[in-house]
């Protein structure tokens, strides 16, 4: 048994230890181990990455131009915020200005990305936690409905609605072929809702996993098909055609319909069902507006999205603030800056990487990756078949970012309290209103409930984006401005024999930054820093601990067999781990300066 | 557990009618005859709900998100009523010991009877471990898996070629799924990601029947992959009369002229996506103005450039003769249908003049496996 104190948080690996592989409704692979004590509160925490790719070794040597597909494959999820940053940071090696409009589609096709995973997330990879299936069979339909109709206008709620869900719900239990709900945690005491809550909710699952289809269809119609829709360094592949032959190939009269109306069905959904939702959800939750809260109230991380001003990545172009906090100082807001190399740096001491010194992390232009998968002396199994992780050692394919020494948080919950510590209206009032309506104090929003409570924000703040940004696209072409693309650097033998850059936007799980070298038209090297690496990475030099793994510490668990309490809070980051995963080069290869995911 | 799909459906509230009207749809969507609505509605009167236990290897969730955006069927009614998916780490309630024990009991109770589908594939490279669910090797639990299933999907590209992981250098050693599953033919549904409504079609296929559609050599339903882009892609008129868009953004782009110049691989891949398109029919890549950058295809990252144009056409086959009969006719019936261009790919790859530019490109790494790309 050792104790580490840290953070603020003390690390005790004694006590009883409990393994959750895989943890399961997150993207890609992880690994989560704790420690309890003799009440069953968690006192240690290990967050493990299972899996590893090698995307940035693969685009070596490649054209620049294709960049954006191989990256976009990082991640199906979120799919194209990749792609997006990707193209970001080629533009930015080579000096080119993207048409207005570009900037508006691709914002527009973001925007359209964050209510589809925030509405995803919610539903289908969170709710699950928080809401039992099985308890809805005994839901009364008519108070339901009277439930339901108290907290929205939503017109599927009628008695006799629910009735019918319910009773096909009961067939589908009845079969004994649970599929995706076998073996659940059904009954468990951590479930609080009423049984009509868990109807309402369970009703809005299948409602939110049908809705969920048509808002990707922005994406289809501007990037050709989702997931992974086709982007292009300069601008966007489609054109627009709005008067003249041919116009029934591009993006016409007809197209734009369909996505405003997708537009206007998608602000429904998220401000009649997922935000009532949430809250309702919420309202017999506030205990975990006290738990789970981790780096949140000290340490937050944004690199701000959203240009509102084509090519100008500033603060008055932003819409989604950029800045770090500190110490939990919400009065300072730091400057970030992804080309300084004291700011962003990586450790590997507990990764399965080798650094010439690991006692000293590495700006990403400087980062070395080279695998050494190496298990600590307190490892329980084998190479092969691990039953317990030794965390004093090397213990995850994920690297440590920091931040100017600090870990950070990233995602909705880092934008949001930014936001508000900045006084932007648009994040502090919605912020304000949850608080009041869940009559909870303000500390409550660092948190697991606060996590989860700022995506749902979130999503409707990028729902209501989508609209703003498809009126700024018909402003343009009333203006007679139909230009999609700036093709002046297309061609390879207009470029300079040496150039670099850096892309970044906020995705929906947080910050994600790419920096690229072009040498003779070719990729040089690639580097990626992703969401999921600054929240799950191990600890670094200092035995900092990172985001989940602060996140976890110091809750109660009501039945440490059935891990709920472990995946609501590791679900309120949203984990994407094919994202997080570093990537390694061969042995031989030259791979100084390649960050691996 | 014996409940059958039909029982199940007739339970949800579906009524007779509507669920022959399914099976009709679920016929068309096949690319049956009407003639097989019956058989397939007496299967599903008499068949239970089959298991799918559904494994993520090295992989991107592209091909779980595709699955949900199925419209016809619905991923819900797929979920719920067609087919009972007992294991799927990206939507299921249950994780760890409880998701583990799930994925043994349904291999006991449904030994030889159920299916199993995979997304991503295994790397070999550190003995498995660059995928280590459960702390041990995907390739095992893939083995472990495989031995007593009924059949097996490779979902997308990475579990059927490799894809992205798999492009050089490889670091990891990922290999498609029949590297490590080796005794049982493996249906594979390329595409990064596969379209939604292709894989809920294989899926209610090999319920519904009982037996996997009719593959191709290289392991691929007929039904879906037997044709390519370009063969019946909308653009394909402006292709043969040598209508193209020459840079992004001009004039023929705006007009929906073929992307051909622009390195479209629509000639060479073979995929459903220019007849069933994508999201409910809403789009496909070239109806959106990028082209096919070959998803489908075996190897497609290590093939040159995505804005590379192809030039070997004459590889077309069957096609060939019709191409060349075509030519015939173009230079017979006027100068400006010379410009095609077809005349000037064969003409550029008979000849091998190379520009500045081309020659750069030609410098390439992967220029030797891009034999069929213009350099």
């Amino acid at each position: 048994m050792t104790v580490i104190e840290t953070q603020g948080f003390k690390l005790d690996n004694g006590g009883r230890r409990i393994v959750v592989d895989p943890v399961t409704r997150i993207e890609g692979h992880l690994r989560v181990e704790v420690n309890l004590d003799d009440k069953n509160v968690i006192r240690n925490a290990v967050s493990t990455g299972t899996m590893w790719r090698g995307l940035e070794v693969i685009l070596k040597g490649r054209d620049p131009r294709d960049a954006w597909a191989f990256v976009e494959r990082i991640c199906g999820v979120c799919t194209g915020t990749h792609a997006l940053v990707s193209v970001r940071a080629v533009e930015d090696a080579l000096k080119i200005q993207i048409p207005d409009n570009a900037n508006i589609i691709r914002n527009l096709m973001h925007s359209t990305l964050y209510a589809h995973d925030h509405l995803v997330h919610f539903y289908h990879l969170h709710a699950l936690d928080w809401v039992d299936v099985v308890s809805a069979l005994g839901a009364d339909p008519k108070k339901t409905s009277e439930l339901a109709q108290s907290i929205s206008n939503w017109p599927m709620s009628s008695p006799g609605y629910f009735r019918d869900l319910q009773s096909r719900l009961k067939k589908f239990v009845d079969s004994g072929q649970l599929g995706p709900f076998r073996n659940g945690y059904w009954g468990h005491p951590a479930y609080k809702l009423p049984p009509e809550a868990n109807l309402m909710a369970v009703a809005h699952y299948l409602e939110a996993l049908d809705f969920q289809k048509e808002i990707v269809k922005i994406q289809t119609i501007f990037g050709g098909k989702n997931p992974h829709p086709n982007w292009l360094v300069g601008g966007v592949p489609c054109s627009i055609n709005l008067e003249g032959i041919g116009a029934v190939g591009a993006i016409n009269m007809e197209r734009l319909n369909m996505v405003s109306k997708i537009i206007d069905d998608t602000i429904a959904f998220i401000d009649n069902v997922y935000v009532p939702d949430l809250l309702a959800i919420a309202s017999f939750y506030k205990d975990w507006g006290a738990i789970g809260g981790g780096l949140s109230s000290t340490n937050l991380l944004s690199y701000g999205e959203f240009p509102d001003i084509a090519n100008d990545q500033s603060d008055k172009s932003l819409l989604m603030p950029r800045g770090a906090i500190i110490g939990g100082d919400l009065k300072t807001i730091h400057a970030v800056d992804l080309k300084d190399p004291s700011q962003i740096q990586e450790f590997v001491n507990h990764s399965w990487y080798k650094y010439g010194d690991e006692t000293k992390g590495l700006h990403p232009f400087d980062g070395v990756t080279e695998p050494n998968f190496v298990l600590g002396a307190g490892t329980k199994g084998k190479k092969t078949a691990i039953d317990q992780i030794d965390e004093s050692a090397k213990y995850s394919w994920i690297k440590s970012p920091r931040f100017k020494g600090h870990a950070m948080e990233v995602g909705p919950l880092a934008r949001y309290v930014i936001g508000y510590a900045k006084g932007m209206p648009e994040f502090k009032e919605p912020v304000d209103m949850v608080l009041k309506k869940l009559d909870v104090p303000t500390g409550a929003l660092f948190s697991t409930l606060g996590r989860t409570a700022a995506r749902g924000l979130e999503a409707s703040w990028a729902a209501h984006k989508m609209r703003y940004f498809f009126d700024k696209l018909m402003a343009n072409l009333k203006a007679g401005n139909f230009a999609t693309a700036n093709i002046d650097s297309w061609e390879p033998r207009t470029w300079p024999a040496t150039a670099q850059g850096a892309g970044y936007c906020e995705a929906p799980r947080g910050a994600l930054g790419h920096w690229i070298k072009i040498k003779d038209t070719r990729i040089d090297n690639y580097q990626c820093v992703v969401p999921t690496t600054w929240n799950a990475g191990p600890r670094d030099t200092k035995n900092q601990i990172g985001a989940y793994e602060a996140a976890l510490m110091n809750t109660p668990m009501a039945k440490p067999d059935e891990p709920l309490e472990i995946l609501r809070t590791l679900h309120s980051f949203d984990p994407c781990l094919a994202c997080a995963t570093h990537v390694i080069s061969p042995q031989g290869e030259e791979i100084t300066r390649v960050t691996v995911r | 557990m014996t409940e059958t799909f039909y029982q199940v459906m007739r339970r949800q509230g579906i009524t007779r009618r509507s669920y022959l009207k399914f099976c009709s749809l679920t016929a068309a969507s096949l690319g049956l005859a009407p003639s097989f609505a019956p058989t397939i509605a007496h299967a599903l009167e008499t068949k239970p709900r089959t298991p799918v236990l559904w494994l993520h290897g090295l992989e991107c969730t592209c091909c779980t998100e595709s699955f949900i955006r199925s419209a016809h069927p619905l991923a819900k009614d797929v979920i719920l009523s067609m087919i009972s998916l007992d294991y799927d780490d990206t939507i299921m309630a249950a994780a760890g010991h409880q998701a583990e024990a799930a994925l043994e009991q349904v291999m006991k109770e449904y030994k030889g009877n159920y299916i199993l589908a995979v997304e991503g594939n295994p790397p070999l490279g550190e003995d498995g471990m660059f995928c280590m669910p459960g702390g041990r090797p995907f390739a095992d639990k893939l083995k472990h898996v495989a031995k007593d299933a009924m059949a097996v999907i490779a979902w997308g590209s990475c579990a059927s070629w490799g894809c992205v992981q798999a492009a050089k250098p490889n670091p990891t050693t990922a290999v498609p799924i029949n590297k490590v599953i080796t005794d049982k033919p493996i249906i594979k549904v390329p595409g990064c990601p596969p379209i939604a409504e292709v894989m809920t079609a294989v899926v209610t296929y090999v319920a519904t029947f009982g037996k996997i559609p009719e593959l191709d050599r290289q392991g691929r339903p007929k039904m879906f992959y037997s044709q390519r882009i370009h063969d019946k892609c909308y653009r394909r008129p402006h292709f043969d009369a040598g209508q193209f868009v020459e840079q992004w953004d001009d004039e023929g782009a705006k007009a929906g002229y073929c992307l051909y110049k622009m390195g479209c691989k629509g000639p060479t891949t073979y995929n459903a996506c220019s007849t069933t398109r994508w999201n409910e029919g809403v789009s496909f890549p070239i109806a959106s103005g990028h082209g096919c950058i070959g998803c489908s295809e075996d190897g497609f990252w290590d093939k040159g450039s995505f804005y590379d144009r192809l030039s070997n056409i004459t590889q077309f086959g069957v096609e060939a003769n019709a191409d060349q009969i075509g030519l015939v006719g173009a230079g017979v019936t006027g100068a400006a249908v010379v410009a095609h261009a077809a005349v000037s790919a064969i003409q550029r790859a008979s000849n091998r003049n190379k520009t500045q530019a081309d020659r750069t490109q030609a410098d390439r790494t992967q220029a030797d496996s891009a034999n069929k790309v213009e350099h």
